[in-house]
């Protein structure tokens, strides 16, 4: 019973921070700078977390780094969200039969 | 078919590769659950109703250091924090006239990969979009974290290795593409790959948790971003 009341007081906490910004923001914010770092965030953050974790997530830390690189390589040459995952996911699949 | 319809399938084929990388990433999850002593059930409400790694991997360690519903909600208040940051960007991309039930629901599973590829397109943010993305997602997490519990290491390592670089692959997907037609967004994914290395080493800061870190870089080169190269009227329309 302890273990469900540890996981509705996680999951409330949870829920809150992620309700509150987009039921209480409902119009646009005026200032030029917020909205600016609005823009940038999801980038900062993404970019963030993207590197080093990679390197970590896999069991070598080469194969994290290829992953990175042809991820890197295929996304500029136009592939999308699913090719993306697809081509990393493949790489670190193939390296680590020899790693 | 409508275009409600059809953002929803297109929805659901991005959510694929997420819900498969959860299934992976939660197994572990579900395996660290279990050594703390919950039941599968336990762990699978766990991950219905929160959808977070770090914020599930700090709650299981709160609950193992038999620690205050105070200090677990902080914790999470804490580990979860980004997630107020993507809702406020999410805010600023929604349609004004869009129903207070859709924030309700889309707020339930802004998480770091459903938060990407939704907020990714263009123009308003697409509610039945999120909804497709979650079809796959929130039972690659809730089931993954069960089995896990259940079934301990039954993947073969190199199987979750693969699985675990799909979430990673996505996100490069999606700030690649602006960052090769925005100079400023180029120079900021470089920038955030250098600092945030940086801080995976440097003194002090290298003991915060990987939340913490997340939080303070984002705000730090967001900020830098929109003090050095605010964004125009004209290019906002064009998101």
């Amino acid at each position: 019973m302890k273990i469900y009341l540890y996981i509705l007081v996680m999951a409330g906490v949870s829920y809150l921070i992620r309700a509150l910004p987009v039921t209480v923001f409902r119009k646009p914010i005026k200032s030029r700078f917020v909205r600016s770092f609005l823009y940038y965030v999801p980038y900062a953050t993404l970019a963030v977390m993207t590197f080093p974790a990679i390197l970590h997530a896999t069991q070598s830390p080469l194969s994290g780094a290829a992953a990175l690189a042809v991820g890197l390589a295929v996304a500029w040459l136009g592939a999308d969200l699913f090719k993306t995952a697809v081509a990393c996911c493949a790489v670190v699949f193939l390296l680590e039969l020899f790693i | 078919m409508t275009d409600k319809r059809k953002v929803f399938i297109q929805g659901v084929r991005d959510g694929v590769p997420i819900g498969l990388g959860y299934f992976a990433v939660s197994f572990s999850l579900g395996i660290l659950a279990k050594n703390i002593g919950l039941t599968p059930l336990q762990a699978a409400v766990m991950s219905l109703l929160n959808n977070a790694s770090a914020g599930e991997y700090m709650g299981l360690t709160m609950i193992a250091a038999g620690a205050s519903y105070w200090e677990m909600a902080f914790a999470t208040l804490v580990t979860n924090a980004r997630y107020l940051l993507m809702s406020c960007a999410m805010s600023q991309r929604m349609d004004p006239a869009m129903g207070l039930h859709h924030r309700f629901f889309m707020a339930f599973d802004i998480t770091d990969e459903l938060f990407g590829i939704t907020i990714a397109r263009p123009g308003y943010l697409e509610p039945w979009y999120m909804y497709g993305a979650m079809v796959p997602a929130i039972p690659g997490w809730m089931i993954g974290t069960a089995l896990g519990t259940l079934a301990g290491s039954l993947l073969p390592a190199r199987v979750v290795s693969a699985f675990s670089v799909a979430l990673y692959g996505m996100f490069i997907a999606i700030f690649i593409p602006p960052a090769r037609k925005d100079r400023v967004i180029a120079g900021l994914v470089a920038l955030a790959f250098l600092s945030s290395w940086a801080f995976s080493w440097l003194p002090m800061v290298s003991a915060l948790s990987d939340g913490t870190r997340t939080i303070i870089l984002t705000v730090l080169l967001a900020g830098g971003a929109a003090a050095l190269f605010p964004r125009k009227e004209e290019e906002e329309a064009q998101g």
